[in-house]
């Protein structure tokens, strides 16, 4: 089976955020693979434990993005893609990075594309689909459970914490939900071994693709911190008194009950 | 300059949901002045259509097929593309919801679209329409708007408040036929696992444990305390991974992201990603044993103590007051 992954590097969830000009300070942060992503990579190295094949892992962005694929090599990957995309595009959108992602895949012949439900900077959720619709290929998004038997394929999809059940045929994409599986931790030998492991990198000419073709849709006008919140305030007294205030305040300060 | 706006009516339980009154309100600036059609797609949403007249829609837009009962990617987008085809809008707005978000990426790239998912707000500077949306979980926000082209953007639930129902107000419905067929997917089962109804991200107030509830019978006063109170139960990861509850109760950066009017953490200790889950909720309660716990610092109000004594001990005081407002 010909499994490709689409991986996106993003902030560590324990990093701060802060905002100088309008634009994330990324100086000194920590950057990992976007969790919902690790779902993709490990349900990937799984489909292809039992079906055979190869698991390539691509990922749109700049050299920076070499630590995550070596990750996601180590943790059992046969191959990376970077599509270093720095020199053509100052900044893109969901549209743009879906446009660079169909270019590369058009004649690759995959037969499932995993995806993250969602990457936790952008929070938009759009690529996946995007590209399986650039593709012609069906798509489900948040699957729980995939199972492939031939060309058939049989989904658990989460539905706001209800489960659907799909049945689909391949070429396919997914995104993947939490719940899909248990992402493991690259192994001492798989950290070696994903050093010799090959990591191509192209640019968009390499995808006969101009900028053009991909510029954004979308415009960020400004980014900013949410307002900070006044101190709370720890209610006193014994548990029985502290309950009743409480549920006085919500009634008639926050007005909220 | 006015514009045409079609907004996705969406239904749970033969209702409209909350989240579809929101996207109207928002259509109605997004249409500065224009037409707000309100757009129905099912086997049998007729009826619906003049609700969402009576929030704003200054008309509606039917698509019934037996194959639209349930939905799937393929089915509304080719009921969606009818209605389009049709109108030519000027842009469309979804609810930020399961169904929003499947279906809004495909139509974007469809339609060679930009898309603004998950809106909280919508405002018009110079002319323009820009929409503000979380990033980072909420962690910062964004201004981000489309130059040119169709406005497209999916609302967050809960953010955007709806307009009065207006019982007198009535307008035009009228149907569009779609050929509705070649569906690559197929919804074989639908397992009902949610609480009755009260959608986590849509609720009005969430009730949520984290490690202090110890256990899976440790949510029961929650759900108890939920139930009073007309809310839904949700939980942070490290109740989730503890196995307490299921995964699709998980409130975080991974996770959902819930911006309920109440918020009562119970047993949260309050890290970093449990808080870009929760923190822009206009009311929080915390409930810890630990007072140095950093939950307190997002919370309104706090209460150090025992949530196995405090939950039930507030439940029955919320079933007074409740009773008492009657």
């Amino acid at each position: 089976m010909n499994l490709i992954v689409l991986m996106k590097r993003t902030f560590d969830t324990e990093e701060k955020i802060t905002i100088s000009d309008g634009r994330i300070q990324e100086d000194g942060a920590e950057f990992i693979i976007n969790p919902y992503d690790e779902y993709a990579i490990e349900e990937a190295i799984q489909l292809r434990d039992k079906h055979g094949g190869e698991v390539t892992v691509i990922t749109v962005g700049n050299d920076d993005a070499e630590k995550q694929l070596r990750t996601a090599l180590a943790m059992g990957a046969d191959k990376a893609v970077l599509i270093n995309s720095e020199e053509d595009i100052e900044e893109g959108d969901q549209y743009t990075t879906s446009k660079i992602l169909v270019g590369y895949l058009k004649d690759k012949e995959a037969d499932i594309i995993l995806a993250g439900n969602v990457a936790i900077d952008g929070g938009s959720g759009q690529v996946g689909p995007r590209v399986a619709e650039g593709l012609g290929i069906a798509c489900v998004t948040t699957i729980t459970n995939i199972e492939v038997n031939g060309q058939n394929v049989l989904i658990t999809r989460d539905v706001e914490g209800d489960q659907e059940k799909i049945s689909t045929s391949l070429p396919l994409l997914v995104t993947c939900q939490q719940g899909l599986n248990e992402p493991r931790y690259p192994s001492l030998p798989g950290i070696m071994k994903a050093k010799k492991k090959p990591l191509e990198e192209l640019e968009l000419d390499d995808l006969d693709l101009d900028e053009e073709e991909a510029a954004p849709k979308t415009k960020t006008t400004d980014r900013f911190m949410p307002p900070e919140k006044a101190a709370g305030r720890i209610l006193k007294g014994d548990t029985a008194d502290q309950v009743k205030e409480l549920a006085a305040l919500l009634r008639s300060e926050a007005k909220v009950i | 300059m006015p514009k045409k706006i079609m907004v996705l009516g969406e239904t749970r339980g033969g209702q409209l949901r909350n989240v579809s009154f929101e996207a109207i309100a928002a259509g109605k600036t997004a249409a500065q002045s224009g037409e707000v059609v309100g757009v129905l797609i099912g086997d049998s949403v007729q009826p619906l259509a003049q609700e969402m007249i009576r929030y704003g829609a200054d008309r509606g837009i039917v698509v019934e097929d037996k194959n639209l009962s349930h939905y799937t990617s393929d089915g509304f987008t080719q009921a969606f593309m009818a209605v389009l085809d049709q109108e030519q809008p000027d842009g469309i707005l979804f609810g930020h919801t399961a169904l929003g978000k499947d279906l809004s990426p495909k139509l974007a790239a469809k339609l060679n679209a930009g898309l603004i998912s998950d809106a909280t707000d919508i405002s018009e500077e110079d002319g323009q329409i820009v929409f503000t949306r979380p990033i980072y979980s909420g962690k910062a926000f964004e201004k981000v708007m489309i130059d040119e082209g169709l406005l497209f953007a999916t609302i967050r639930p809960n953010n955007i408040a709806p307009l009065k129902r207006d019982e007198g107000r009535s307008g035009d419905v009228s149907s569009v036929s779609a050929s509705i067929k070649d569906l690559r997917t197929a919804v074989e089962e639908i397992v009902r696992k949610s609480a009755d109804g009260v959608d986590l991200a849509e609720a009005k107030i969430v009730i949520a444990g984290g490690r202090g509830v110890k256990s899976k019978e440790g949510f029961q006063p929650l759900k108890e305390l939920a139930e009073v109170l007309g809310g839904a139960v949700g939980a942070s990861r490290g109740a989730c991974d503890a196995d307490y509850c299921d995964y699709s109760l998980q409130i975080g950066q991974t996770g959902k992201v819930v911006t309920p009017d109440l918020y009562i953490a119970c047993g949260i200790s309050g890290a970093i990603q449990h808080l870009a889950g929760m923190s822009n909720s206009k009311v929080i309660v915390a409930i810890n044993k630990d007072p140095d716990a950093d939950i307190f610092k997002v919370a309104d109000y706090g209460i150090v103590g025992d949530l196995f004594e405090v939950v039930p001990m507030l439940t029955e005081e919320f079933k007074k007051v409740k009773a008492g407002s009657l």
